[in-house]
């Protein structure tokens, strides 16, 4: 396999068919962007009925907006001596001021198109009733100040699992049978419990037990000066929540990575390069790896798409300020915009992962890239 | 099929995991069957409630046989009542006078864990007075002081503050409990328990001839039954028990309900093609975008928190889950193969040949993913509980839990309010997953030769 590209000028014939290659797979990856385009509309428009349940929400607002007002007026000493229809007029100027910030006075499903739109140009509107640790009420800051600790947590944690897994069970793989492998394999049901329950028990044991690791949070309270202080008060915290996603999920994927690789390494081409007597480090890389690169990557953003949804109780657990925390405490507050502002980012981030999958695999896989525009 | 059968299960006793999930499995569903023979469905939600009926249950306390394996003989809960002793009567004019001896051995290694005596006094014209009075083995006696009685009281002996001065400073159901005390000791704080025969004596006055006076001194344990309770004072065996047909129930409707929608709709796509096919794939992609568990979590908080609602959602939002792509992948090629070209020669309807013809094709290949997928949902309701979003009347593993961690079951060294339940879900969940991952290399042919 010797590069082709550099130096040498390309025959004519490949360059076409090399230009053709990469008009297929431009015009592929835009269809791919406006199919996505489109369901990201259609989804966040879902999560925006949903979120209102259809409107029915504001009925409730209204309500609450009305008795908070009316117990405002009637504790606050400066309206004591005021006639009593006065205060009524008071109470409703106050009401119909309140409707109009909140804008509860037009119809629902204009304002949920307003949503829509808002939503997708990324401009998340101001919170209800929460704000961001600085004390912004920008929906984009408060998701902004919690999107670092969801990413460098399920990051990290994921990164380790997914590389471990996959040499661990190349490892594995070659040595088919032994003790070792078949431990994993018998460990592997273990995975049918997800991280959160991991945790319970890991906080049980290191926190409370042997009192060796903060039960949760991010940074010791008032957090470290000193870069690297912060960092290993951080690293502190983040150990036992990446340890509990690491226990639930490394055996099952060290398991399915080495049955992937037992599958394909007995494959004919693999057979003939060891008849060849090619050493055993290149037949991993030449020839089980790289053909087997398509599955490998798709595995690793699907994975990725399972981590946006699994933050929220694994967060709730270990008491992290991420995303999935603060999506809770937005739904508690039935703070709408907040719960848009979160399920809105979820949902890019879904979307750029899909996308980034169709894209990857165009690459990697040259009968996608052959079939060109077509999905 | 038969005959594949039977091979099939000859395959599965191969391996012992197989054999161990097996086991769980049945055990679980044995559990499950029992639950509502032992407490009917109505019962359980209704007990599961709390109030009043456990109010002669301790609070906290943990399983009898973790505290009797590890050696130790704390204190069990026991009722004394009146009824069965013999009280001294001495009529007066107008009513009588009562002398009721409540008396039991403490003969355990660790205080109780409250005290309650409760009294009741029905057809009384006017209210009856009752005098306490404790009785310790080595014959001291502490007035406990005297009540007014309503037709049914409740008197607290652990929470009589001025009691608990009198005492030294001590809870009085650990003063009462301790021996007497030189002032050294008595400085340093740390009372020893006595044990022996204790009494607690009622004398009282009854303005009435007939009507009766019933007593029940309740001596708290530090241990219940086999699964303890909570602070609720609910014996945690009762949602232990339920806990296994509801998550069985909701793992396995959510499991059916999911695999079998999603694998009809992927045959109907593969078959019709065209815009069928596009429009199925179109809204998978929706649907992938759609966050599951935020979405749960909202439906949750602003409509209900309905196990059933919540099964619902969980099977509408994975009828169109990624499982789709999959099957449709698995589906293609069967679509040509030559059987079906015969089922359509001799006029099949494109109803039969999905169902009968293409579907029964890869079930096979179904099996293990769909017995893996039970206890995920077992966890998923779970989860749903642990976020406080759990069914508000039935009692659940993740309830459980949910109690716990809101009341810091870990914190304050309730390990077995954790523990059981937690138990129960990983049992659960390694069973399925066994039974799942054998019967994976027994059906795929691709494992098997490995």
């Amino acid at each position: 396999m010797k590069p082709v590209s550099d130096g040498a000028p390309l025959r004519p014939d490949l360059r076409r068919s090399r230009l053709r290659d990469l008009r297929h797979l431009l015009l592929y990856a835009a269809a791919r962007l406006l199919a996505l385009l489109a369901t990201v509309v259609v989804g966040v428009y879902l999560t925006i009925l949903v979120a209102n349940m259809g409107g029915q929400v504001d009925q409730l607002r209204l309500v609450q907006i009305r008795s908070e007002v009316v117990e405002a007026v009637r504790a606050d000493p400066a309206f004591f001596d005021m006639p009593g229809e006065e205060r009524n007029a008071l109470v409703e100027r106050q009401v119909a001021l309140e409707v109009e910030r909140l804008r509860l006075d037009q119809p629902f499903m204009v304002r949920s198109l307003d949503y829509l739109r808002r939503a997708l140009s990324l401009d998340l509107g101001r919170a209800e009733q929460m704000h961001s640790d600085r004390g912004s009420r920008e929906v984009r800051d408060i998701i902004v100040e919690r999107l670092p600790a969801t990413l460098l947590l399920f990051g990290s944690a994921n990164l380790l699992v997914f590389f471990t897994a996959v040499f661990a069970a190349l490892h594995l793989s070659r040595r088919y049978g032994s003790a070792l492998d078949r431990t994993v394999i018998a460990l592997a049901p273990s995975s049918a419990a997800p991280g959160w329950f991991y945790g319970i028990f890991l906080i049980l044991l290191f926190a409370f037990l042997f009192p060796l690791l903060p039960a949760g949070g991010m940074v010791t309270a008032p957090p470290p000066e000193g870069r690297l202080a912060y960092a290993a008060s951080l690293t502190r915290h983040m150990l036992l929540p990446v340890a509990a996603m690491f226990l639930s999920s490394i055996f099952v994927s060290i398991y399915s990575w080495r049955t992937f690789f037992l599958i394909h390494s007995s494959e004919d081409y693999v057979e003939m390069a060891r008849a060849k007597g090619l050493s055993s480090r290149r037949i991993e890389r030449r020839y089980i790896l790289r053909p087997t690169l398509a599955p490998i990557i798709t595995s690793f953003l699907l994975m990725l798409i399972g981590l946006w949804s699994g933050a929220i109780i694994l967060e709730q657990v270990f008491n992290w300020p991420g995303l999935g925390s603060l999506l809770f405490q937005a739904i508690g507050h039935r703070d709408t915009p907040v719960i848009i502002g979160g399920v809105v980012i979820f949902a890019y981030l879904l979307a750029a992962t899909v996308f980034l999958l169709d894209f990857l695999y165009a690459l990697l896989d040259p009968r996608v890239r052959v079939r060109g525009g077509r999905p | 099929m038969s005959a594949w059968r039977s091979g099939g299960w000859r395959e599965l006793g191969r391996y012992p995991s197989a054999i161990t999930g097996m086991a769980i499995i049945l055990v679980l569903v044995g559990v499950a069957l029992a639950a509502p023979l032992a407490v009917p469905y109505g019962e359980a939600l209704e007990r599961w409630r709390g109030g009043e009926r456990w109010q002669h249950h301790p609070v906290n306390a943990a399983p009898v046989w973790v505290d009797r394996l590890a050696g130790g003989r704390a204190p069990t809960t026991r009722v004394i009542a009146g009824r069965d002793v013999q009280a001294e009567v001495h009529p007066f004019p107008g009513g009588r006078r009562l002398t009721l001896p409540l008396t039991f051995d403490h003969d355990f290694d660790d205080f109780p864990s409250e005290l309650n005596l409760f009294l009741t006094a029905e057809g009384h014209a006017r209210p009856p007075f009752v005098r306490l009075l404790w009785q310790t083995p080595d014959g001291r006696e502490i007035p406990l002081g005297g009540h007014r009685l309503g037709e049914r009281e409740r008197i607290s002996i652990s929470q009589d503050r001025a009691l608990e001065r009198r005492l030294g400073g001590l809870a009085p159901h650990i003063g009462l409990f301790a021996a007497e005390q030189a002032g050294a000791e008595r400085e340093a704080g740390v009372p020893t328990l006595q044990t022996g025969r204790y009494g607690l004596v009622l004398e009282a006055v009854l303005f009435d001839a007939e009507a009766p006076l019933e007593a029940e001194l309740v001596v708290y344990g530090r241990v219940h039954g086999i699964a303890g309770t909570d602070h609720q004072r609910r014996a945690l065996s009762l949602a232990l028990l339920w806990g296994t047909p509801v998550a069985l129930a909701f793992g396995l409707i959510a499991a059916v309900g999911t695999t079998l929608t999603t694998l009809v709709i992927a045959a109907v796509g593969v078959w019709y093609r065209g815009w069928v096919d596009a429009v199925i794939q179109r809204l998978t992609e929706v649907n992938m975008i759609l966050p599951v568990l935020p979405i749960l979590v909202m439906v949750g908080t602003l409509y209900s928190t309905s196990i059933w609602l919540m099964l619902g959602v969980v099977v509408l939002l994975g009828i169109f889950s990624a499982g789709i792509k999959t099957y449709r992948a698995m589906l293609l090629p069967i679509r040509e193969a030559p059987y079906i070209e015969a089922a359509r020669a001799y006029g099949a309807s494109n109803l039969r040949i999905v169902m009968r013809y293409m579907l029964p094709r890869i079930l096979p290949v179904l099996v293990p993913s769909f017995v893996t997928l039970i206890p995920t949902f077992v966890f998923l309701e779970a989860s749903l509980a642990v976020l406080g979003l759990g069914d508000p009347e039935l009692p659940t593993w993740g309830k459980v839990l949910n109690d716990a961690q809101s009341q810091s079951a870990l914190y304050n060294g309730y390990v077995y309010w954790v523990v059981s339940p937690a138990l129960l879900l990983m049992l659960t969940g390694l069973g399925f997953a066994m039974l799942g991952f054998a019967l994976d290399r027994v059906f795929n042919p691709r494992l098997r030769s490995l």
